[in-house]
Order: C-alpha cells, then structure tokens, then sequence
C-alpha cells in the first residue's frame, strides 16, 4: 500500500532522517520506536508531505508528490503531535472538517454520508456529548480524540499517527489503541504510528521500525523489531529487564 | 438522525444585518452638515428608482450627487477592509493580521503617494493614476513580502511572512515620509489622504469597489471552509486535503488587490480589517463560513458611523475618516487585548 524509499531529510545541514526505507501492508500496524529525536515524527511528516525530503514515497505504486492533497486525503488520514488552535472552533467543526477532501464543488451542500460520518465519527471516540464544547474548554486527552474523530471522518485506507496516546490517561489509551485495532480489522487498511511507550507498540504493532539518530537500526516483525539487543544498542539499557521491574510492584 | 450544522447564518441574522445595513445607510444619508428629514430622503431614493416624483429643491441634489455615493463607498470599504482582515486572520491563524500589519496597506499607501506627488493619472478615469499605482505597489508588496519569506523560509511559514510584513511596512512608511518631504506643494494633498478620506466619492467610486468586491471578494468568501483548515494549522489543513500553497497565494492575492483599491479609493484607512474580525467573531464564532459574511456587514456599518461622526461631531469641521477609526480603534483594541489578556 504505502512504500518509503530511501527517504531523506535534512534541516539546516543536519540529517534527522537518513536514507530510511519502510514498506506498509494492508492488515498491519507499523510501529515507529526510538529514543527522542530519533526522526519518528519527521519521517512521518516526511511522508505526509510535511516535511521537505528527497527519496520517493509512493502510494499503491504512484508517487505521493503528483497526487492532488484532495486524492491523497482520502487514502491516508494524519493525525498529528501538536495542532495550533489560534480559534475556538466546536469540537463538531473540527471533526466536520474531515470531511473536506469528500466534498464535491464549491457549492455543494453537505451530503449525507457526511452528516454519518460525522455522527459516527464522535460516537466512536465518545464525543458526542462534547460536540457544542469549544476548543479553549477541552481537556488534553478531548482534544486528542477529537482529532482522532476528524481523521476517522474523512474515511482513510490508512492511518497515520504521531504520539497517539499523548496527553491520555490509561483508560483512552486503552480504549483508543483498542479502536484502532479494531479499525484495522476491515480489510485494506493499515496503520502507521509514532510510538515512545514500547509496551503499547509490542501489544498492538504487528511490525516495528526501531530508530536511533535518523537511521533504521531495525524492522520487521514486532519481536525481531524490537529484539533486546536492538533495545539495548538504541536505548543504552536492558529494557525487557526495566519493564519487568516495572511490573514487580504490580 | 440530526441535522448537519447549518453554516450560513440563519434567516433572522440575515435579516437583522440587512435592516442594520439599512438603517445605517439612511442614517448617513439623513444627517450632515444639512439635516434631509427621513421622509424626503425615501421619496428622492423612491422617485431615482422611477416610483413617484422627485422632490423640489436642493435635497436631491445633495442626496444623489453628495451623499448617497460617499456612503455606498464608505459601505463598500468598511466592507472590504473587514473582509481582507478576516481572510488573513484566519489564513495567518493570528488575530493581529491584516493588511496592514502585512506590508501590504503601506506597499499601497507608497505607490498612491507617488502617484499623487508625481501628478501620475489616467485620462477619462478620476484618480485612475492612484488607483493603479496602489494596487500594483500592494500586488508588489505581496510578491516582495513572499519572495523575501520564501528565501528565508521555504515552507512559507505565516510567522515568517508576518515578521517580513512588519518590516516591510516600516520600510514603506519611511519611503512615503521621503516623498512627502521631497512633493513640494503636494504634500498638503498627501498627508490629508494618509489620514484616510472619503470626501468626493463619486459613483465612479462605488462601482470601482463594487467590481473589485466581486472579483476579489467572491474567491475569498467562497474559501471560507480552507480559512477554517488553517486556522487549525497548515499542517492539519494539508492533512485534510487543502491545496495548502495554491490557497495561500488565492487569498493572499486576493485581498492585496482588494486592500489597493480601497486604499486608492479612501486613503489609509487603520484598524477596520484589525478590530471587526475581532469583535464579529466574539457574536459569530470562528467558522468563516458564518465570520467573513458577518464581518462584511459590521466593517460596512462600522465605517457608516465612524464617518458620520467625522463628519458631524465638529460641524462645519469634518475629521478625515482614517484619523476616527485610528481614536475608536485604538481603545477598542486595547480593551479586546486586555480582556483576551485576562481570559487567559
């Protein structure tokens, strides 16, 4: 479905993203891991055309940088780190706007998928009784799932996420990797996202992409991904040790 | 299953805003430096649209040829300037954009300047020459201002083009400051427009702003749902399917040319496109959809009453309009920014 090739991406003289290639099946769930700064989010917006880069990424074979933002909009939805939020928009017009790239003409009225999309949309991340609550009095973890709704609105084959848990308490981020799991299940969608707690990417990820100063230092099957040797090269510990000893208490 | 948000404003905002425009327009008609009773204004209004007869003496004469085209015009500018400012507003997810904290006021106001200090016009069209000079400086401004911001910048990003603005606008503000000091006998002509006027409007005028409104306007208004992306990031509305780059440059383009023939028509006119935004979407919301319509009608009034009062608080003395918005919109700015301040 979706391929990166050699994908490269340099910002002011430095390398943040280095010759990194991936490819995106349907049915899976790619995980991206590494330490801070280890290019994650950039080569994510790298491949949402966020961030300027060389090497190709293609979707289903066609280059993504010939296709209108309107036809790549319909197959890939993002879902980014941080939003500016300059005005005090509903939650329901935030989540309308996914609906943008299926809207025919300037005049057209909205039609009525959009209107299910919508509802469906909020239901599915519990927002329907939030949908009249501005920007400005929502909650961290509100506004995440509100822009997890508008992604869901504007129907993509595949998902992008950076940071998805991010300002979630452990019930949402239960309950939202638990979505997009189930999301997932319908055939020709896959997902693609930007994951620091490495608990969340071995539960949920069916392939992993571990990252360390711009370079691939490995992917494949989550547990080869993710392998302890990998961990220990990237992170400079024993992490399957520091989980455990996390879950002593327990 | 329940009703998709109506986005236009509803019928009785509709209404409302139209007997606002109304009311407004007659009330500038009826007072000036010489009061027309209501009733002689509807009848010489009613008998110029071919119902009923023309009434005697000089109050049509007053009506058609003084006051009716300097308040269509002062509509039609309040209007724009409203409009432009929304547009970059929510293009530029800042509150304190606008054509002038762009450059592009201040491109406009130089090359009105130098028109009006070299003699430059064209024959058969009154101010012509102004009036081209100011749109091609703000057409140019744009260009400089992006071209400088992509040099810098090479995503375009709006702090870089609204830090370029400001110091552009500077720089032209001194180059207009040269001019003026180097026009000889003009410079009188020169400051007084500086200060915003729109005494001697002709219908000439208002058809001029009419056009430029509908050609300019109309794209504007008809990308109210991009305005509404962006104000949530370019990032987010790239992600959504907005033609990010090529919108941009649509309404940027758009709302220079629109702010040069306002300028050419009605000098330097402040803080219209800064504070009418801002108050329009405290009763209206963010959603252009329902903002920039809205922000059109309150600039067009606004603009209504703040001539009325250069003109009248000091009979037979007329304040210039620019210099009224400046005095009103300067305190209402600094108490919207105190409150937005104390909101926080």
């Amino acid at each position: 479905m979706l391929q990166g090739k050699e994908i490269t991406v340099r910002y002011q003289g430095c390398t943040v993203v280095d010759e990194v290639s991936f490819e995106l099946h349907q049915h899976q769930w790619l995980m991206l891991c590494g330490p801070n700064g280890a290019g994650k989010s950039t080569l994510l917006r790298a491949v949402t055309q966020g961030a300027p880069y060389t090497g190709l990424v293609t979707l289903d074979g066609r280059n993504v940088r010939k296709m209108k933002p309107a036809a790549l909009a319909k197959n890939i939805g993002v879902m980014l780190q941080h939003h500016d939020m300059s005005y005090d928009f509903t939650v329901e017009e935030v989540v309308a706007m996914g609906r943008y790239a299926h809207r025919q003409g300037l005049f057209s009225a909205p039609a009525p998928e959009d209107e299910e999309q919508i509802e469906s949309a909020m239901a599915l991340t519990g927002l329907l009784p939030h949908r009249r609550q501005r920007l400005s009095t929502l909650s961290g973890g509100e506004r995440q799932r509100m822009f997890l709704a508008q992604v869901l609105a504007q129907q993509p084959r595949i998902l992008l996420l950076d940071e998805p848990a991010n300002h979630l308490d452990l019930g949402y981020q239960q309950q939202l990797f638990d979505l997009i799991a189930c999301w997932l299940e319908t055939p020709g969608r896959a997902v693609m996202s930007v994951v620091h707690d490495l608990s969340l990417a071995r539960k949920y990820g069916t392939h992993g992409l571990l990252m360390h100063q711009g370079k691939i230092v490995s992917r494949g099957a989550m547990s080869d991904a993710l392998a302890p040797e990998h961990l220990q090269a990237v992170y400079g510990m024993d992490v399957p040790a520091w989980m455990r000893s996390l879950l002593e208490g327990w | 299953m329940r009703k998709f948000p109506k986005v236009p404003l509803k019928g009785t905002a509709w209404a409302v805003s139209a007997l606002a425009v109304l009311a407004a327009l007659l009330l500038c008609i009826c007072v000036g430096s010489v009061n027309i009773p209501l009733l002689d204004t509807l009848q010489t209004l009613g008998a110029a649209l071919g119902m009923g007869e023309m009434p005697q003496g000089a109050v049509p004469a007053i009506i058609l040829s003084v006051r009716l085209p300097r308040v269509l015009c002062v509509m039609l500018v309040g209007a724009a300037l409203a409009l432009c400012g929304a547009v970059m507003q929510g293009l530029l997810r800042n509150p304190l954009a606008d054509g002038s904290t762009l450059g592009v006021s201040s491109g406009a106001s130089l090359g009105a300047a130098l028109a009006l200090a070299f003699g430059l016009t064209i024959p058969g069209i009154p101010m012509g020459g102004t009036m081209l000079m100011a749109m091609v400086f703000a057409f140019l401004s744009l260009v400089l201002i992006l071209s400088l911001a992509y040099v810098l910048d090479k995503s375009l990003s709006t702090q870089s083009i609204i830090l370029i603005g400001v110091v552009f606008s500077m720089f032209c503000t001194s180059l207009l400051s040269l001019v003026m000091t180097f026009s000889g006998e003009k410079v009188r002509n020169i400051t007084f427009w500086t200060m915003g006027s729109l005494a001697g409007s002709t219908m000439n005028h208002v058809l001029t702003m009419l056009l430029s409104l509908i050609v300019c306007g109309v794209p504007m208004l008809l990308c109210a749902r991009e305005l509404n992306a962006f104000a949530i990031g370019e990032e987010n509305a790239r992600n959504i399917g907005v033609n990010v780059r090529s919108i941009k440059l649509l309404l940027m383009a758009a709302s220079s040319a629109l702010i040069g023939v306002c300028v050419s028509v009605g000098g330097s006119i402040g803080f219209v496109g800064l504070i009418i935004p801002h108050i329009t979407r405290m009763v209206s919301g963010p959603n252009h959809q329902k903002l920039l319509p809205a922000a059109m009608v309150s600039g067009g009034v606004f603009l209504l009453l703040a001539d009325l009062i250069g003109r009248t608080i000091l009979r037979p003395l007329e304040i210039p309009i620019g210099v009224v918005t400046s005095l009103i919109g300067a305190v209402v700015f600094v108490v919207i920014f105190y409150r937005m301040r104390k909101g926080r």
